[in-house]
Parts: structure tokens; sequence; C-alpha cells
């Protein structure tokens, strides 16, 4: 991080000293693109070991990075205030691909979370998973702040439809993680304690209800194994344990690039995709664990300042929304695979294999960009 | 823009979303450094449990079974091999589905009921995960040709090549060699699972069972790098097995195929004896059953029909069955009498056909109703006279016939090296009162007198005894092994029973006699003999008691009814090599059944024997 990008973006900066002019007219932040391609390329490493060697993996992983770059790009080239007035369209459409999957949805292990488009096979569901928050900052950033309880209603049920359809394919996980980036725009939105207070309650009192008639016997069964894994060693259990084992088993140093057993040796499932940090554990032991969390850790901080310093509410709420969704998937995926939260289908960002997921985060930070080179200043 | 942000405060809003932001930015601190303690916590404070664990994961020990040792007879002939099998294998754990694989299985191999049976039977006793589980034995080329082309369809299911043990002797050894089985739950509860590990069978009977620490060996072990599905990558170190010993018999294979296809269709037992050592040449108990069935687990339909055979098969007379030794005894009690001095060698008396012990009203009936005269020690023999041996009986007393008995060998296991030897009965007063709870009775001492009553011998023990009359008293318990390995077994003489030379000259002449002179009671079976003589003495037991008065041959019996016909004999005459002591149950009478068996273990023994003017001479047996 270079010291001018700290001075440009006091928040109190009413000076329109204009600095560093060539990035801000490509509209790139060059501070977070430094940090997301190392990550990206400490995630490639990763990604060899954990796929065996096969160039296959790592050469269609590079190929989508470069089209999440473009994407980025091309996202990063979209004024703010555009972006405000045509979200809409983004999360209607997705609504609608929603309601399509329930009727032309592809059926994977007894859930229907795809849509086959020719060549293509993708879920809607990570279209709203950026759309959504997008559309709150965009309906609260022009409201009065904190939100009255009128548009708390509305914003609710912005949030409400789309996770609702999401929650029928059956998709527990995808649905929260779709509710919690809504949630985090009304909380930065300055949601009052008081709306939050009875809403918590209101989660105690349903989540007995919940567990009985809400929740699908696997979901159940995820939680339970969550908490005793050794119950079923070779069924559900097998997973946490093994990659506990994986991620215990690394020590300090690791065992070393490429000579993990428990991934090598395919005792560690969805090794490349979602359970990657145990292969990274494993082999780079506890120093690499904190060289990645360190990484993140800095995104997540250029996240916050670059929402500190946006220039509208709708930047910063939809620049926060952005950095606590990112959050949120580093932090669900890492605690997942280490035993401390049931398995939901979330990657590791940057790190774990897959296109889709690549690249609306390389969108997400297409839109950090955006925002961060914003001109003017700070208006409502 | 709405007209509401007219009024927007935008200091105030500006304020509360930058302290939410705080806020957020404190969450997110919190979340992190509980993830990186988390981490921390598994990876260096639980570093030692989970990278034992993952050890304990990827290397597996994998116990290496040891070859069991071979059993050869005397000549080197194997009576009991191992022989690779092809055995179908299923590892559980590695299946997507048992069920299903059972039933793709069934596609390429003959599976019956009673492999499913066996197969769910071991699933649910004790075994290690991993470990597989024998499905099918003994596969033929055809069906390990057609796994082979499926092979990529039956995941969890393999091939190996196991050795399994056979017999190739089949049922001519089967109540001397035995047979090994699967290891059952109380062999299970009781053998050192270390040393079985790998080893699925387990010596069940005979010299399987009785060397079975000998044969077994030393399990060896290799510890191996598996995948998550059980296949093996690499060896990471090996400790190799140590096979068993081989074990040889003083058998004669061919000598034990000759008895037996001597005795075809009879319930009978035969023991031969080399009197030098006390080798066991031949112990066959006919019928006997095909051992082979039982290695990879007989079926129950099998086993029942064995179990069910009226001829009992499965029970080897020649050391299970406890026979009385009718007149067999008589050399053996002469010579009691004798030495203790109850009669003398000039001893005579008159038999008319029936004995009358004084002061009872019993009557005890010769089985020659006329009576063989006036009768003294050798004619008693020769003619097997039961009224001279009422009368020995009565005057040497039961204590001493019993003391002398037990020393001969009879009423307590000759210690042979096989397992499940009866004991016998040779009675006396005190084991009356023990087992019956009765007093001794006079008659009853007169009944053991002629090898009834509650004398009861098994077909080794003939043999025993016989072989310790040949030695002149010298005991040495038959033994079966010769050598365990290269470490030859020696036999020792347990005991020397001390009887004047001139007593043993008269009974082995006695002996001679009923072979060889015309009114000898085997005198059938010496004709066409010109290199040896044959010393016995024949026997005829009573297979079931008949009441005082009725008139014993005139009964029309059936065959299982008949008399058991027993003969027991040492030859050369006057260089004892070989005994031998045969029954044939239901046989009527000694001479005509059980001595031509004699005579054709003794052929074969002598075929080449030259006799020797000095005797004493150097023993002519083989090896």
């Amino acid at each position: 991080m270079s010291q001018t990008d700290f001075v440009r973006k006091l928040p109190d900066a009413q000076s329109e000293k204009p600095t560093n002019t060539f990035w801000q007219s490509i509209h790139i932040d060059p501070t977070l693109l430094a940090l997301v391609l190392i990550t990206l390329a400490f995630g490639l490493v990763v990604l060899y070991s954990a796929s065996d060697g096969q160039f296959s993996f790592l050469k269609r992983q590079v190929m989508m990075a470069g089209a999440g770059l473009v994407a980025m790009i091309i996202v990063a080239q979209i004024p703010p205030s555009v972006m405000q007035r045509w979200v809409w369209l983004p999360y209607a459409g997705g609504l609608l691909l929603l309601v399509a999957v329930i009727f032309f949805g592809l059926e994977v292990n007894g859930a229907q979370r795809w849509l086959d488009l020719g060549p293509i096979a993708f879920q809607p569901s990570e279209i709203l998973k950026l759309s959504l928050p997008l559309l709150l900052a965009a309906y609260l950033g022009k409201r009065h702040m904190p939100p009255r309880f009128k548009h708390v209603f509305m914003s609710l049920l912005m949030i409400a439809l789309p996770a609702g359809l999401v929650v029928v394919q059956p998709d527990l996980g995808t649905s929260l993680l779709v509710a919690g980036s809504g949630l985090a725009v009304l909380f930065t939105a300055g949601l009052k304690w008081r709306y939050m207070l009875a809403a918590l309650i209101l989660v105690i009192i349903s989540a007995p209800l919940m567990w009985q008639f809400g929740l699908h016997d696997y979901q159940r069964e995820r939680i339970i194994t969550m908490f005793n894994p050794e119950a079923d060693r070779l069924g559900a259990g097998w997973n946490i344990i093994q990659s506990v084992t994986a991620i215990g088993s690394g020590g300090w140093s690791g065992k070393g690039w490429l000579l993990g057993t428990q991934s090598h040796l395919d005792f560690l499932p969805e090794s490349h995709t979602d359970f990657i940090i145990a292969v990274l554990a494993e082999e780079f032991g506890f120093r690499g664990v904190c060289i990645l969390l360190s990484l993140y850790l800095l995104i997540i901080g250029r996240g916050f300042w670059i929402s500190y310093t946006a220039k509208s509410p709708f930047s910063r709420l939809a620049s926060a929304a952005v950095v606590v969704t990112f959050f949120v998937y580093v932090s669900v995926n890492m605690a997942m695979v280490s035993g401390l939260l049931p398995v939901v289908g979330v990657p590791l960002p940057l790190v774990s294999y897959g296109g889709t997921s690549l690249i609306s985060l390389f969108m997400m930070f297409g839109i950090l960009m955006a925002i961060s080179t914003e001109p003017g200043t700070l208006k409502s | 823009m709405r007209e509401d942000s007219l009024f927007r405060d935008e200091q105030y809003e500006s304020r509360l979303i930058l302290g939410r932001l705080q806020i957020l930015a404190f969450v997110v601190m919190v979340v992190l450094a509980m993830l990186a303690l988390r981490y921390h916590y598994l990876q260096i404070e639980q570093f030692d449990r989970f990278v034992t664990q993952s050890d304990e994961n990827r290397i597996h020990v994998r116990a290496v079974p040891p070859t069991r040792g071979l059993v050869f007879d005397r000549n080197g002939i194997v009576l009991a091999e191992n022989r690779p099998s092809y055995t179908l294998t299923i590892v559980p754990e590695n299946t997507d589905g048992l069920d299903q694989l059972l039933d793709k299985l069934a596609n390429v191999v003959a599976i019956s009921d009673i492999d499913l049976q066996r197969f769910q039977e071991q699933l649910e006793t004790y075994r290690r995960p991993y470990e597989p589980v024998p499905f099918r034995y003994n596969l033929d080329e055809q069906e390990v040709a057609r796994f082979a082309v499926q092979q990529f369809d039956l995941v969890g299911a393999d091939i190996q090549v196991e050795l399994i043990r056979h017999y190739p002797l089949g049922e001519y050894f089967a109540h001397v060699v035995g047979y090994v089985g699967r290891i059952n739950d109380r062999e299970q509860a009781s053998i050192d699972l270390e040393a079985y590990a790998g080893s699925h069978v387990i010596g069940k009977t005979g010299i399987e069972r009785q060397y079975e620490t000998e044969l077994l060996g030393v399990v060896g072990y290799e510890y191996v790098e598996t995948d998550a599905r059980g296949n093996v990558l690499r060896i990471l170190e090996r400790h190799h097995p140590i096979p068993g010993q081989n074990i040889h018999l003083n058998l004669d294979s061919e000598l034990q195929i000759a008895i037996q296809d001597q005795l075809v269709g009879e319930q009978a037992a035969a023991v031969a004896i080399d009197t030098n050592n006390s080798g066991v040449l031949a112990l066959v108990s006919t019928p006997s059953f095909d051992p082979n069935l039982f290695v990879s687990g007989i079926s129950t339909r099998e086993y029942s029909a064995l179990l069910e055979n009226p001829a009992k098969p499965l029970f080897n007379r020649a050391l299970q069955g406890q026979y009385p030794p009718g007149s067999t005894v008589k050399p053996m009690f002469g010579l009691i009498a004798l030495q203790e001095q109850s009669i003398t060698p000039e001893f005579t008396l008159f038999d008319p056909g029936y004995y009358i012990l004084e002061g009872q009203d019993r009557v005890s009936r010769d089985w020659k109703s006329q009576g063989h005269g006036t009768v003294d020690l050798t004619k008693a023999i020769v003619e097997s006279c039961n009224v001279f041996y009422y009368e020995l009986g009565h005057r040497t007393g039961i204590e001493s016939l019993s003391d002398y008995g037990l020393r001969f060998g009879l009423g307590h296991k000759t210690g042979i090296d096989l397992p499940g030897e009866q004991s016998g009965v040779m009675p006396s007063p005190n084991w009356k009162r023990g087992a019956r709870g009765v007093a001794w009775y006079p008659g009853d001492t007169i009944n053991v007198g002629v090898g009834q009553g509650f004398l009861l011998v098994t077909p080794l023990q003939l043999a025993q005894t016989t072989a310790v009359i040949a030695r002149k008293g010298s005991v040495i318990p038959p033994s079966l092994v010769s050598a365990i390995g290269d470490q030859p077994v020696l036999s020792i003489v347990s005991d020397q029973i001390e009887i004047a030379e001139e007593h043993w000259a008269l009974v082995h002449g006695a002996m001679r006699d009923v072979v060889h002179t015309t009114h000898g009671t085997a005198q059938s079976i010496n004709r066409g003999i010109d290199n040896y003589e044959i010393a016995g003495k024949t026997g005829t037991a009573q297979a079931i008691s008949v009441a005082e008065d009725v008139d014993y041959d005139d009964l029309e019996l059936e065959k299982h009814q008949r008399d058991h016909a027993l003969f027991v004999a040492f030859a050369p005459a006057d260089n004892p090599q070989f005994s031998v002591g045969v029954i044939v149950e239901n046989g009527e009478h000694g001479g005509s059944m059980a001595a031509p068996i004699a005579r054709v273990i003794f052929d074969k023994l002598l075929e080449s024997y030259v006799p020797e003017p000095v005797k004493n001479g150097g023993a002519n047996v083989p090896n």
C-alpha cells in the first residue's frame, strides 16, 4: 500500500486535490488489485497440489481468473450512480431465473439449484448474492437513516423474496448467505437497535419450531454431525474428521507442498473446492493459514477503507455490503472446514476451484473499485 | 431523489454509517481472531493427536501369514500340504453398497446360499476395518477370468491367491493327520490373536491340532501406506513371517493305505507299531471321511450327513473306541500269573466245558461246549481255553491283574501324541467302588480273566500292550512324530516290567503256536509265510450282554449285535520288530476276520526280512 492511497481518501477530505489520476482515470484501485492478485497466486499454488498436480484444473482456474479480471474492469467503469439506478434490473432478472429453476432446474443430489443454459450451467442464486445488497443499498441510500419502519419492512420483503425462493430449492446455506448480505446493508444503514433486539427474540422463539418443521433431514444431520462427528465416522462425519485431521497434522510448518497425505491419498473430500483450506493447512501449516488470513484481513481492511471514504450513502452501503459478503465467505468456509460450523457449500474466496464464484468475486472487487475511484466529494 | 431526503441531516447520517462501519470492522477482527485461534488450537496444541491420526489413516499394519508346516510320512510322502487357491474377498468399507455388489457378483461367479450365510456370519463376528472378508473359495479359472473382465465395476471386491491346506491322500489319513478348519468363536476366545493375525484356520483334530504351535509358524508384518479406499500404494517396512515347521511321522503311508483298503466296508480299527521305538506305523479307523471338506468350511448338509451316518465315520475307533478285549488279554494275564506264582508252567486243569466258582452256583461256560480236556497254560493260549483262565484269574486275584495290567498299558492313556485318546478301563475293587459304588465280587474277577466284564481297551492299547510283551516288559509310549523340522523326537522307556525270562519265552512260544500249529485259533493265516513267524492271539468280544442261562451260540443275531473280532500279534516271533492290534466290529471271530489283517500288515512290513540265526539281531526296519 502506498502512502498516497491513505492521503487521498481521508474521510473529511474536502480538498479536491486530484491525485493518482492515472489509476483513477481507468477506475482501478491498485492496492486492492495487488492484494487480490497475491491471494489468487497463493490460491493457485494450493490448488495445484489439491488437484494432484493436474494442469487442467490450474489452466481452467487461470482462464476464469482472466475472465474475472475483465469482468472486474468492466464493472469498475460503471459509475456508482448508474449502479444505483439500474441495480433493480439484475435483481428482478435473478428472481425470474429463480422461479424458472423451480420449473426447469436440473436436479442434483435431490436439490434443484442449477439452470441449464445450453453450454453452461449456473446457479441463479449467485446473481442475487450480488444484486440484493446493491438493491438495498440503492433503496436505503435514498432514504432517511436510520431507516424507518416502513423502509425496514420493504427491505425485509426484498430480502425475503430471493431467500425464500432459494430455500425451497432446497439450499438453506445459500439462502442464509443471501439474507445475511441483505441484513448487513440494513445494519450499516443504521437499523435501530430495538428492531434488532426484537428480531433476535423472534429468532430465539422460532428456532425450536424451525428445527422441528423447517429443516430437511439432511440439514438436521449436518448440524448434529458438526457437534459430534464421531457418531458416524464413515458417513456424514467423515468429511469433518478428515479435514480437521488434515489441518491438525499440518502443525506449525506443514508437511510441505504436494506432500499432504490426507489430500493426496484421497482421505480429504472436495479437496480442491470447498475443503481446500485443509490442503493449505496440511501442507503449509499454521504459518500458511496465518499468511492467508493476513491477506484476507488486508483485503477486508482495504474494503472498509473504501467504504469509509466513499462519496455517497449508496456507495458506502454498497461497498460495506460487498466487504461483509466477502468476509462471510471467508469466515463461514474456514469455520466449516475446521469443524466450527455445519457443512454448507461455501467456497473459499480466491482459492477454491470454481469459475462462477471466481467471476462473481471479481465483479465484487469491480464494484469496490468503481466506488473507490468515484470522482468528487461526499454527497448525498 | 425523493422529497423527504430534502430534510436529511447529512452530518448525522454520515456519523451513523461510519459508526456502523466501525462496529462491522470490530466484528471482523474478532471473528478472524477466533478463526486464527481455532487453527492454532488444531495445528499447534492438538498437533500430536492429529499427526498420529493422519498416520493411522494412511499407514496400516498388515499381517503376513506364515506358511503352515507340511506333514510327511516316514518315506517323505506328503500327507498335508498347502495349495494355492483363488479366494474372492470383499472389503465392505470400500464398496459403494454391499448388496448391489453381491448382486453384481452373482453374475460373475457361482454363489450358493452357504457362501452367503458364511459371509454374513463373518461380517458379524470380529474383524479389523479394511480387512478383506472371504466370500467365495476355490474359484475356478473361468470365474477368475470373468472377474478380471468385470473388475472395474466390482469396486470393493478382489481376488486373493491364498495357500489353503490340502490332504492329497484324503480319507486314508483323516483320523491321524486330522484337518484344519476356520477358527470358530470358542477358539477365537482362547488363541493369541496376534499369533493368528492373517491366519484363517487352526488345527482341529489329529496331528494338525496336536502340533498346532509347531505347524503354525510366526506371523510376519508389513507396514503399508494406503489411500482412502484401502488400496496399497507402497510397503514401508516388512517383517518376514517364519514358516511353520515340517512334521515327519513314523507312519508308513503304503501300509496305512493297504490296511484301509483291506477294511473297506467294515467298522474296524487297526494299529501297527514298530516295537523298537514304539513308533506308530499305521493307525487306521474305518469308515473314514475326506478331511479336505473341512478346510474351507464344511456345509451343514455334508456335515450332518457325516454325523448321522450310523457307521460314525468321524469317530476315531483306534483311539476312542473302547471294546472288551476278550481273549487277547490271555498272554498278558498268563505272564502275570506265572510271575505272581499263582500257577506254575507245569500247572494243568481239566476243562469239562464249564466252570463253577467254589461256593457259588454261577456257571461260566467255555466257548467250546464239550471242553478242551486237560489244559496247561500253553494250550490255554493256543486254543483260547476260557475255563483255564477262569481258574487263573481266580487264583491270581484282581489286585495283581489290575496292578500289572496298568503297567502293561491298560486303563490309562498310552500317551500317544494325538488329541482325544480314551483311557479304557482296567477294573479293580477300588475302581468299582468309585465308578459303580458297589463291592467287588469274585465273579467279576472271573470275567476279567477272559477279557470281559468291566475290562475295556482301545485298539491302540491292544497294539501297545502287545509291543510291551514283544519287548519283554519295556514300556515305551507310542509316538506318531519322528521329527519336528530337523529335530528328531526320541522315544523313551518309561517303565520296565520285571518278569522272569523263561515266562516270556513260554508265552511268546504259546503265541507263536496260536498261528503256527494246527490247533491254533489263528492257524488259518500261516499259509505261505516262509521268512518269518507270527506270534499272536485271537479274541472275541461280546457286543451285547446275554442272560447267563441262554446258550449264546444258538442266538441268531443281527449284524450289529454280533461279536467283535479281535487279534493282536507281533512278528517275527523270534525277533520281534512289529506289533499290531486289530478289531473288526461285529466280525464274530478274531481268527477269521481280524487275523488276516495282521497277516497283510506283516507281509508288507517284512517283505524283505531275512531271518537271522542269532536272536536279538539288528533291527530290520525301513529307515
